[in-house]
């Protein structure tokens, strides 16, 4: 039975990703840039919660995995091809023996030791790329494509044309279809397909590890670690295997990010990176399946569409009011918009972990229980 | 030869002598009791038995295995579980959920990365963690959150955890420590059960006298670290020894 609701979520889910740009269409945010942001932190946040959601390691450092995952997706555009499959690929082996070497350290503690420790590898990394490392990340200015570099499996392009990165000759950046429906002008974008394809993928991945016996394992040791210890599980090698799993996914977001957008800065390795990630997967409902990328798409949504209402676009929604109305209105709410959108987000998580201690997906859950109660009694009623 | 054979063990905390010379043989398919005073050295004895702390000297071997450095996971996939003091379970999970994650201990070993199988589709652990249910008497509670059962439930949850698993040998933590007197008794007669149907040996670690000699075959008596009688639950009762170090303080 939860077999086939599983099958039920993953449907509508596909569905509901394929056809985003036509849903978010009137919320503004159906661009591709912002569309495929939502895409690849909702990988990064499904991996992040392979690791906190069902084992309760907290880990800042995974933004470390990011950052690693688009370098290694930039040297490949530079040595290799612009074709994103073997950068894709590098960047996920990268981030894997990365999150095998910082994992297998930092897994001897648990707690809050733990969480310490990711965060200063992560930090270590990244001073590392702003400065030792400059050979290999080309330090503060960000790792580029550059005209003279090797691409040994490209053919030649035209004199002064940097290449773009593609799929097989799709490229990434490309609309190839823009029709207008319902008044709204849409943009369909190969770049984003790629990343909606790997998002459904991934959380089909996620729903398996879920339902499997090695979830059931990393649901137990954030339960009772002591009693799985005496009922014969080495609980290490299960938390060590989570985490490479999260790192992976952590570094193919890093590697789609670098596909969207050819260059790799050490900002995406800073510690503020990886704990965004740890307020997504809290937001959205922690240890839920859908929750961490409802908690990303939020929180792209706030950074990106909440950030650009400014004090004119609100004069603009209560230019129907009385001039002092509308002002006093403009004063009160725009510190919560524009730059202030931090300030909004952080009421929010506020509210959210205090109130819905499960995330937006138990908010969803306890409206819809509600609902379904009310026409319960609304039957019995009827009856009488 | 017993199944449990425990030889010289020492173990000193700082000045304090917990362990002095303890010898100890558990036959196969007995129910050994271990008693003794507050502070007797009980519990550091178990800890010892089970990997929790090393001894400074002497030798436990298990089916014929040394035990001693081996790890708590090496050692239950060896055949030893383990009823602890307060019930240890998966507060989190679902009774079922509960009791399928030992079948997977007991068949899979102690790491395996199965991501890609489905528990539910997983039919024979289903069945035996279906059937242990029924056999406890918990199996129209199966889809209960575990943490919300009674502390009696929890107790019957965390045996059939470790029954599921088929041990050799399962270690009992005053299994009815803090608990009324109807619960103690449900809980010697779940033991009984247990030791008829399936004949594991067992041994208990236990403060009341009346789960004692309800259950014991053999009783040993721990005071100050060292073993003074061992025998019979007859012969305990009316050791002179026994009666002044421990039973004395409450007549029997």
């Amino acid at each position: 039975m939860s077999i086939m609701k599983d099958r039920m979520l993953l449907i509508i889910f596909a569905a509901f990703v394929l056809a985003a740009p036509l849903i978010f269409a009137p919320t503004g945010a159906a661009y591709p840039d912002l569309l495929q942001r939502f895409a690849i932190y909702g990988i990064f946040a499904i991996g992040f919660n392979i690791l906190f959601g069902l084992t309760g390691y907290l880990s800042f450092g995974h933004a470390a995995f990011l950052g690693v995952g688009s370098y290694a997706a930039v040297w490949m555009f530079k040595l290799l091809s612009m074709n994103i499959i073997p950068a894709l690929i590098l960047s996920v082996i990268i981030a894997g023996v990365f999150s095998l070497l910082i994992g297998y350290i930092s897994l001897r503690r648990s707690g809050i030791y733990f969480s310490i420790l990711t965060l200063a590898f992560a930090q270590m990394s990244y001073n590392l790329a702003y400065s030792v490392l400059t050979p290999l990340t080309n330090g503060e200015t960000g790792l580029q494509l550059r005209l003279d570099d090797a691409r040994i499996l490209d053919t030649s392009l035209a004199a002064g044309e940097l290449p773009s990165t593609n799929l097989f000759g799709l490229p990434m950046k490309e609309v190839f279809w823009n029709p207008t429906i319902l008044g709204y002008e849409l943009q369909f974008n190969w770049g984003y397909y790629v990343c909606a394809l790997l998002l459904i993928l991934s959380f089909w991945i996620s729903i398996r590890i879920f339902r499997s016996p090695f979830g059931l394992m990393l649901r137990a040791i954030k339960t009772n670690q002591t009693r799985l210890n005496y009922t014969g599980i080495s609980t290490r090698p299960y938390t060590l295997a989570a985490f490479v799993i999260s790192g992976m996914f952590a570094g193919l977001a890093g590697g789609l990010l670098a596909s969207m957008d050819p260059l790799a800065g050490a900002e995406r390795m800073q510690w503020t990176v990886g704990g965004e990630v740890v307020l997504m997967v809290v937001l959205g409902g922690m240890g839920t399946l859908i929750g961490p990328i409802l908690g990303a798409v939020f929180i792209k949504y706030f950074e990106n569409i909440f950030s650009k209402i400014n004090e004119g676009v609100l004069h603009g929604w209560v230019a129907f009011l009385p001039e002092w109305l509308d002002n006093i209105f403009v004063t009160i709410v725009s510190p919560f918009v524009g730059k202030g959108w931090h300030l909004t987000l952080g009421a929010l998580f506020m509210i959210v972990v205090i109130f819905l201690p499960g995330g937006l997906v138990d908010g969803a859950k306890r409206i819809g229980r509600g609902i379904t109660g009310a026409n319960r009694r609304e039957a019995k009623a009827g009856k009488k | 030869m017993g199944i449990l054979e425990v030889q010289n063990v020492n173990k000193r905390f700082g000045g304090l002598q917990a362990l002095n010379n303890v010898n100890l043989d558990v036959e196969k398919g007995s129910v050994h009791a271990l008693i003794g005073p507050n502070g007797a050295g009980k519990s550091t004895f178990l800890n010892c038995l089970i990997g929790k702390l090393k001894p400074d000297t002497g030798s436990v071997q298990f089916d014929g295995q040394p035990v001693l450095g081996k790890k708590a996971h090496e050692i239950n996939q060896l055949g030893v579980s383990r009823v602890f003091q307060t019930p240890e379970i998966f507060s989190d999970l679902t009774v079922f959920e509960n009791v399928m994650i030992p079948c997977f201990a007991h068949r899979d070993g102690a790491f395996k990365v199965n991501a890609f199988a489905k528990v539910l589709r997983d039919k024979e652990i289903r069945d035996k963690a279906e059937h242990i249910l029924e056999d406890m008497g918990m199996k129209e509670k199966m889809n209960a959150h575990s943490g919300s059962l009674s502390r009696g439930d929890k107790r019957r949850l965390e045996m059939a955890m470790c029954l599921v698993q088929d041990p050799k040998l399962l270690l009992l933590d005053e299994p009815t420590a803090g608990m009324a007197r109807a619960d103690t008794n449900n809980t010697i007669d779940l033991l009984k059960h247990i030791g008829e149907t399936r004949g594991i040996t067992k041994v208990i670690i236990e403060h009341d006298m009346h789960v004692v000699f309800s259950l014991a075959t053999t009783i040993s008596v721990l005071a100050q670290g060292a073993i003074i009688a061992e025998g019979l639950p007859e012969e305990i009762k009316g050791h002179p020894k026994v009666r002044e170090a421990y039973l004395g303080e409450a007549e029997v």
